[in-house]
């Protein structure tokens, strides 16, 4: 098995959902792993030898392109003759994948959350229908593509690190490969989002109101949480679209997943079965949220939020 | 503007799931199938351009005669045409992808507009597909775009953000939600959608590069421990966050 794993560039290095496809690749004791990096800077590479790979390809691109990135992709891979593509499953490698897989000709397989030898084969498994049952599935074909679900997977360093070699993969594009361009990215300046934060904190329809969502933001700032929000408060306006978690919104898998006043529709429960940690507070005990939790509090969150900010806030130091 | 909608037919989200006999798929006896909620919004996208620009909506669908029941609700919206490329449910990903992007060879849309993601494989594949397939632009889970001449500007969200993006006609959009509000098709619309022909063409599906091995419904292995609200009760899930789960 040769694999090539897609590695994102973040502000200080590599994306840690890129590291955790890096872990995920040794795990299957492959006799080759070379990462590739499309834009970035070179440099950026480097910590992935912590992680355990050296040999490193780098297309330098000052602007970011979906449609050029899986085109430079899917030529090193041919390049190499690799027949393993693993990237993250987040918005930039769901977006790009599918396309290396048609153009290698490769089985894509969307959203895994293990990956496996099964008597000489690789065997993935993913959630489906809402995370209501999981399938195993494998290609047919000679090249297969992996999109892993990021934080589902851990990223461990090596016992050893090595040194990393970064070279320069220069792909033969046209001006077709860049009709798609990103022209500017907004950040949510000050706003840890559900999909990078390793805790999250959910208000639900329970807060009875916008102007009472400081309890839910106050024991996120105690936890160092991100703010998420079910689809009835979204839908009622008390709060924006991006922090919704669930079927129409977010799928997250922080190590803790806090629900607040949620009741746990199955549309919820979608967006949050795989978190590592379930905790909910909520004053109905009836509520199917208990049923998937590990931690409850049956109570009014008006009452324990608070109290429970100020105990963790003992802990946490925050 | 030729405008195609591809929409899928998935089962009602609070479908309770079982695995069938094969062992592979789901038990779809006594389960309800919907128009899969994010090609509503990539239906009323398809009528809103039409309505500004002019021009006509096709909606596809590929699957069984049973997936005409959706096409009906396209119809009943408001599309102009509805078109089944029937599949016997041996296609995966790329097989559909590949009859979507046969019948769109034969239409030559300027714009292919897709849900964001069917609610039951959830792959977030076919508009990059699709688009890799006839050549063309994608992008997926747009939140606001606009066209101006044949130039497109679209936002999507991304982790902690949003993207802008441009691109140019034609091109492949998968509607995110919140880039409109649905319509819902009027009695007599639903009424006329019902006698309303439906053209039917036969997908020529190759060996599937993804198969199934084998389904199940996930194990939770979830501890359980529902507390009280009392001081002691809460001070109690401290402790055990802090010292069991390690997760504070």
């Amino acid at each position: 098995m040769k694999i090539i794993v897609l590695l994102e560039p973040s502000a200080n290095g590599i994306k840690r959902s890129s590291l955790e496809c890096v872990t995920a690749a040794r795990n299957l004791g492959a006799s080759t792993i070379i990462g590739y990096m499309y834009g970035g800077e070179a440099s950026s590479a480097n910590i992935a030898g912590e992680y355990g790979i050296n040999d490193i390809a780098h297309t330098p691109s000052s602007e970011y392109s979906s449609t050029a990135a899986a085109t430079s992709l899917a030529q090193f891979v041919k390049s190499e003759g690799a027949d393993t593509v693993i990237v993250a499953a987040n918005a930039a490698g769901k977006e790009m994948a599918p396309r290396v897989a048609v153009k290698l000709g490769a089985g894509y397989i969307a959203d895994c959350v293990s990956l496996s030898v099964q008597s000489g084969n690789l065997e993935a498994s993913r959630p489906v229908y809402a995370g209501k049952a999981k399938i195993t599935v494998s290609v047919t074909t000679q090249t297969a593509v992996y999109a892993l679900r990021p934080n589902v997977f851990t990223a461990r360093k090596a016992e050893t690190p090595t040194t990393v070699t970064v070279r320069t993969f220069t792909p033969q594009l046209t001006a077709n490969d860049t009709r798609v361009k990103v022209k500017n990215i907004v950040r949510n300046e000050g706003k840890l989002d559900v999909l990078e934060a390793d805790i999250i904190v959910s208000g639900g329809r329970g807060l009875k109101g916008p102007e009472n969502f400081h309890l839910v933001e106050n024991l996120a700032v105690k936890l160092g949480a991100a703010v998420g929000a079910s689809r009835a408060v979204v839908d009622a306006g008390w709060r924006p679209h991006g922090e919704q978690v669930g079927q129409t919104g977010k799928t997250v898998s922080p190590n803790m997943y806090v629900a607040c006043g949620i009741s746990g529709a199955v549309q919820h429960l979608a967006g949050m079965s795989s978190s590592k940690v379930i905790v909910a507070v909520n004053k109905d005990k009836e509520a199917p949220i208990f049923k998937v939790a590990d931690y409850g509090i049956v109570g009014d969150v008006f009452d324990v939020l608070p109290k429970l900010a100020e105990k963790i806030s003992v802990v946490t130091g925050k | 503007m030729n405008i195609l909608v591809c929409v899928s037919q998935v089962p009602d989200t609070t479908t309770k799931v079982a695995v069938s006999a094969d062992g592979k798929t789901i038990e779809k006896n006594g389960v309800k199938f919907i128009l899969n909620p994010y090609d509503e919004y990539a239906i009323e996208e398809g009528l809103q351009l039409k309505e500004k620009f002019g021009g006509s909506v096709t909606a596809l669908t590929v699957g069984n005669d049973s997936a005409k029941d959706i096409l009906r609700t396209a119809l009943a919206m408001g599309a102009d045409k509805a078109v089944l490329v029937s599949e016997n449910g041996t296609a995966d990903t790329f097989g559909i992808a590949s009859a979507i992007a046969d019948y769109a060879r034969t239409l030559n849309p300027d714009i292919v507009i897709l849900g964001r993601q069917s609610i039951d494989y959830d792959s977030f594949a076919m508009a990059s597909m699709v688009g890799e397939l006839l050549d063309i632009p994608s992008i997926s889970m747009v939140s606001s775009w606009s066209i101006e001449g044949t130039n497109i500007t679209a936002e999507r969200d991304i982790e902690g953000g949003k993207e802008v993006l441009e691109a140019a006609l034609p091109c492949v959009i998968s509607a995110q939600k919140g880039l409109n509000n649905p319509r819902y098709p009027k009695l007599p619309d639903i009424m006329k959608a019902k006698s309303k022909p439906i053209d039917t063409t036969t997908a020529s599906v190759s060996e599937a590069r993804v198969i199934t091995k084998g389904m199940e419904l996930p194990q939770t292995q979830r501890r359980g421990i529902i507390l009280g609200d009392g001081e002691n009760d809460i001070s109690e899930l401290v402790r055990l966050l802090h010292e069991d789960a390690k997760v504070i």
